[in-house]
């Protein structure tokens, strides 16, 4: 096989792996979106906040230790040393459905029946909050975050791969993040157990009654607001996963939070109410955005376009299919 | 409801006499244009506070500066551009010097500074032709440029080639914006001089997904790595080196990317990886000996403390030095301890940082002495490698403070001054 090819191969491969890493992002926006209509803007932060919390929870940091320190002259940073990482998750899921809760007591509680715009509206207040909330609880330093998932090049891949290049050719074999994998893992069981969890169980099906018709869901005695909370929760679970992935790329900081931006074209791409549409556009942007960068970056001055060019992607493809490719067509009776 | 409204006018009112009598008796205004929130806060919060602390410690220790207090407003930028503009045109009046922690910012600054007559500090970053103080009279960079610290990362590559890098590859990993095109110029004199084929790889803020750029850098194989970085694009760009098993010890960082920040997350990955620095780490000078004892043992250390003697705390505290000098000095250049903000701007030309100043300002050792001039508002343009120890969880310092390709460096400062000037329709001076 030639260079050229493996190397495009590689490309793909990778394209792929990050739009995992995007498409977890986006899992919550669809979840959100199809239960209840409203675009969650502060899901980007939800990630952000549960990787605050997971390592504040393993590492013993006492929540908003600044401020008690500060208005108690007290000098606390920690309760322990360490907690083990099972449980450090259980706690963090489990204040992650405690926020949910609280985001429909005080937010979404007030604002039903109002304009969608209204509900988009307070979505980036709660962003705003959310963000000032976790930097006052955790702090604003970067932390490392360490669950036991294994990252770095695959040794095995590489040498495997090494040798299908044309013998005599500058070629290293092939290259894979290990933490991409098993990201790629994580969500393909994310999706599978959502999909079983919605087809399979009362709760699903209440669920996806209310994400086809909140009246008529209401009419059958399901409650509004159990179903909200739920779908809150489970989109905070599923931004403590994307939390954890991406915060241990990089470490947990306060950038996490703009992996959101990652997830709109995401979603233009495969559809606001489609979870497996939120895989599929993740995926082609990732694919779309590696392939811009390699193979025609080279030709723009500024370069840099494995960041916009998804949006490009997403712009065009806004003009010919703007419900995405899995989302529900946009009918307007008059 | 009477009462309550009484609660409130009592309040606004002790809020308003405790902020006026606040700026009454602090006489000498230092505001700071900072980052506590947001993308790029892990960075912006331990400058800060080195600045907060040297700060009050001078205060405490001192009784301020010839008796006269520091005033030392916040102002957060979130490292934007824009913002930074509004918060130096709401702190402007009486100021002595503004730090504005961002080369883009600083761009923005520097016609202002210069019409409304007010100190731009930028210390080691900023528009490096402004150390050419004929053309900017009001901007400094000292004590070394953006120009010097590409050439001395050229030079510390020469040195472990045997002074040879013909035909070698040298990619640069930079922020997408003023600061990171920066040493661009610089780096494309220099590979026509040496021989050296340099790529270009610019990552766009803030930098979380580099995955692309470290691919090319995989296939293409370059001899070593530059980085002028900042925020998360510094931690990926360390991990993804790292997972691709590019050798650490020939990626080399600006003085902005070699924080503890940068390379803890990459953990054992990051072992080998260095960057230019021109201030040592560690927590045992003179300096922070006085901070314990003035600012931290009275339970007054800015925010938790926990940033004491890391490489950006340290850098905050030298920043912070340089502007206080420069008020000592122009203090007693005008023989009064009431200086104007135009006073300042004298005493900053004046400064003379040499190794017994230094010393006696509790900063032995710290780095390498300095002093500006009339035409030289860049310092003494030295800068040494530091190496990242994952093990101990240490930077080393692995080389002397060197001097870049000053022939080639000033060459190009006095080319982009003069044409700055000749736009500017500025007049030269110091003639």
């Amino acid at each position: 096989m030639s260079v050229e090819l493996l190397n495009f191969i590689e490309t793909v491969l990778n394209g792929l792996m990050s739009g995992v890493m995007y498409s977890l992002v986006a899992l919550g926006f669809v979840l959100i979106f199809k239960a209840s209509g409203v675009f969650n803007f502060a899901q980007g932060v939800f990630a952000l906040f549960a990787a605050l919390t997971l390592v504040g929870y393993q590492t013993g940091q006492v929540p908003f230790a600044h401020l008690i320190n500060e208005l108690f002259g007290t000098n606390y940073h920690n309760w322990y040393a360490s907690m083990p990482n099972f449980l450090a998750i259980i706690l963090t899921m489990i204040t992650m459905i405690a926020l949910a809760w609280i985001i429909e007591r005080l937010v979404l509680k007030h604002l039903v029946n109002q304009d969608p715009i209204i509900l988009f509206m307070a979505t980036i207040g709660l962003a705003f909050a959310l963000e000032g909330v976790g930097d006052l609880m955790w702090g604003s330093d970067v932390k490392v975050l360490d669950v036991g998932i294994p990252s770095g090049g695959s040794v095995w891949l590489e040498e495997a791969t090494i040798g299908l290049a044309a013998e005599g050719s500058d070629y290293y074999g092939m290259y894979i993040d290990v933490l991409n994998v098993w990201a790629t893992v994580i969500a393909v069981i994310l999706v599978i157990t959502l999909a079983l969890f919605s087809q399979y169980t009362k709760t699903g099906r209440a669920l996806r009654a209310v994400a086809d018709d909140h009246q008529a869901a209401l009419s059958v005695g399901i409650s509004l607001r159990t179903i909200w909370i739920l779908v809150w929760a489970i989109s905070g679970f599923i931004a403590m996963v994307a939390g954890i992935m991406w915060g241990t790329e990089s470490g947990v900081q306060f950038s996490l939070s703009l992996i959101a931006l990652k997830a709109l074209p995401v979603l233009i791409l495969g559809g606001f109410t489609s979870i497996p549409g939120a895989i599929i556009g993740g995926l082609l942007i990732g694919v779309g955005e590696k392939l811009a960068e390699i193979y025609i970056g080279g030709y723009f001055e500024t370069g840099a376009l494995e960041n916009w060019f998804a949006y490009v992607m997403a712009l065009v493809f806004l003009l010919f299919r703007p419900q995405g490719l899995f989302g529900d067509k946009i009918i307007e009776r008059v | 409801m009477r009462i309550k409204q009484l609660l409130i006018g009592i309040t606004a009112s002790v809020i308003a006499i405790s902020s006026y009598v606040e700026i009454a008796i602090a006489d000498l205004k230092f505001p700071m244009l900072v980052y506590r929130t947001g993308a790029y806060a892990p960075n912006g919060i331990p400058n800060a506070d080195g600045f907060v602390d040297y700060y009050k410690m001078i205060n405490a220790r001192d009784g301020g500066i010839g008796g006269e207090k520091i005033f030392h407003p916040e102002c957060e930028t979130g490292y934007k551009t824009q913002v930074g503009v509004e918060c130096y045109e709401k702190n402007k009046k009486d100021a002595m010097v503004f730090q504005p922690m961002s080369t883009g910012i600083t761009y923005q600054l520097i016609p202002k500074a210069t019409a409304d007559g007010v100190t731009v500090y930028s210390t080691g970053y900023g528009r490096t032709s402004a150390a050419n103080g004929k053309v900017f009279k009001w901007i400094f960079n000292a004590p070394v440029t953006y120009w010097d610290g590409a050439s001395i990362a050229v030079r510390h590559i020469l040195k472990n080639n045997f002074g040879n890098i013909k035909g070698k590859k040298i990619a640069l990993v930079y922020h997408n914006s003023a600061y990171g095109k920066e040493p661009i110029r610089t780096l494309q004199t220099l590979s026509k001089k040496h021989g050296f084929k340099l790529m270009l790889l610019p990552v766009d803020h803030p930098g979380q997904e580099q995955k692309a750029t470290w691919l090319k850098i995989r296939k293409a194989r370059p001899d070593n790595v530059l980085m002028w970085g900042w925020g998360v694009m510094n931690q990926v760009a360390v991990k993804s080196a790292a997972s691709i098993k590019f050798p650490m010890d020939k990626f080399i960082g600006i003085w902005w990317s070699g924080s503890e920040n940068d390379v803890l997350p990459a953990g054992q990955g990051a072992h080998g990886y260095k960057s230019l620095t021109f201030n040592a780490p560690g927590d045992s000078y003179q300096v922070h000996k006085d901070i314990k004892k003035y600012v931290h043992d009275k339970g007054e250390a800015s925010g938790d403390g926990s940033h004491f003697g890391t490489v950006l705390y340290n850098r905050g505290l030298f920043q912070a030095m340089v502007q206080v000098e420069a008020a000592v000095v122009a203090q007693k250049i005008h023989g009064t301890s009431k200086i104007t903000p135009a006073m300042y701007r004298d005493g900053m030309e004046a400064v003379n940082l040499s190794a017994k100043r230094m010393e006696e300002l509790g900063f032995k050792d710290f780095a390498p002495p300095f002093k500006n001039t009339c035409e030289n508002h860049g310092g003494s343009g030295l800068a040494a490698v530091q190496q990242w120890d994952a093990k101990a969880k240490k930077w080393n310092m692995i080389t002397e403070y060197m001097y870049g390709d000053s022939d080639v460096v000033q060459k190009l400062i006095a080319e982009d001054s003069s044409k700055y000037a000749a736009e500017q329709k500025i007049a030269e001076r110091c003639n």
